[in-house]
């Protein structure tokens, strides 16, 4: 029965949608519509990035069962990820074995350069995607099978923007910039450096010939983030990559 | 463009639950710090409602402002950005609410 009017139909409910009615919708129940917007109105209260919460908690327990830690690396096009993989890799300094899951639009261009490189790679395309999410990482790592105690980078797709918001189950998350793409990119995209727990700011072989200034990057993206490590380094000409291992090392 | 993403999360996150009922308005709650643009969704709602039970339906959007307190002084304030600095010096401020992102309730037709 209608717990409102009493008509003898039950009310519309999130449960028992089937038997539901419709006040005031047609004329043929009846009686006016004066309590309709209570009766029709079904609160939702789902956050809109819960499924992908979820799943990327899956990852995380997932890699977290064997040991291994995963790494989401992000930057705009063209800041240097796959260069600071494929030197990390060359470099031998990091204790634990290195597989990559790439990220991008089109082409299996970035996982051939670290299988050249010498290390295990799959592709994820993600067509017109601006982003890589936890269901592709889970697809992406039951295809890599990486083996337990290593570390994984989840190379995301070149984008300062959408990628902030999808967490995939990794450790940290790792924000590349370079200095050719101007200092001001933490107050220009926020919710990336907000989202960093490191900052790498490469390309510093360039810092003669470009207004970059790395203190003020650092203290911007610290204004978003205070706890934020910032480490500048050079994949070119290898100056500050011992922190960057040292880094990884420690996680 | 994540709006793309996210609003098709709000067809997924309605239709769990109101099944194929008839939607003709639905209310998102969207805080200003949350990252995601309200104009965005509202054109992308449109595609990824086309036949389904929420085609046609009015967007709605709550958005909530921005604030913080500071951990430092105690203080809470309105935060307009992401940008975490208290008056009084500090930057270790705890941000309270405008990170919101989810489907408040629907009416059904």
């Amino acid at each position: 029965m209608c717990g409102t009017c009493g008509c003898g139909e039950s009310d519309v409910r999130v449960e028992g949608l089937a038997d539901g009615h419709r006040h005031g919708v047609s004329t043929e129940h009846g009686h006016p519509p004066v309590h309709e917007p209570r009766s029709r109105t079904v609160d939702i209260e789902t956050a809109l990035l819960a499924k992908n919460d979820h799943l990327a908690g899956h990852n995380r327990s997932w890699l977290a069962e064997r040991g291994i830690v995963a790494l989401n690396l992000m930057s705009s096009p063209g800041a240097g990820k796959t260069s600071l993989l494929e030197r990390t890799l060359k470099g031998a300094r990091v204790g634990r074995e290195i597989s990559v899951i790439e990220g991008d639009q089109e082409t299996t261009f970035d996982a051939q350069r670290i299988r050249d490189a010498g290390a295990r790679a799959i592709q994820i395309n993600t067509g017109s995607g601006c982003h890589l999410d936890a269901t592709m990482i889970e697809r992406g790592l039951r295809a890599l099978d990486p083996k337990p105690d290593s570390l994984v980078f989840l190379e995301n797709v070149g984008n300062l923007v959408c990628p902030a918001l999808f967490d995939l189950g990794e450790r940290a998350k790792v924000v590349i910039i370079s200095v050719t793409e101007g200092d001001d990119k933490p107050l220009k995209y926020p919710h990336m450096f907000a989202a960093a727990d490191l900052v790498v700011v490469n390309k510093t072989d360039l810092l003669p010939y470009v207004d970059f200034d790395v203190d003020r990057c650092a203290r911007d993206a610290r204004r978003l983030k205070p706890t934020l490590t910032v480490l500048p380094l050079s994949v070119r000409d290898g100056s500050g990559l011992g922190a960057w291992y040292d880094w990884l090392n420690a996680l | 463009m994540h709006e793309l993403t996210i609003t098709q999360s709000v067809v997924d996150a309605v239709t769990e639950r109101t099944g194929s009922a008839r939607v003709a308005s639905v209310r998102l709650r969207v805080g200003r710090l949350a990252g995601v643009v309200p104009d965005a969704m509202a054109f992308c709602f449109g595609l990824v409602t086309a036949g389904t039970s929420l085609d046609g339906a009015v967007l709605e959007f709550d958005q909530p402002e921005g604030r913080g307190r500071c951990r430092t002084c105690g203080r809470e304030f309105v935060l307009a950005d992401l940008l975490l600095l208290c008056d009084c010096g500090s930057a270790d401020v705890e941000v309270l609410a405008g990170r919101e992102l989810a489907v408040a309730s629907v009416v059904l037709a």
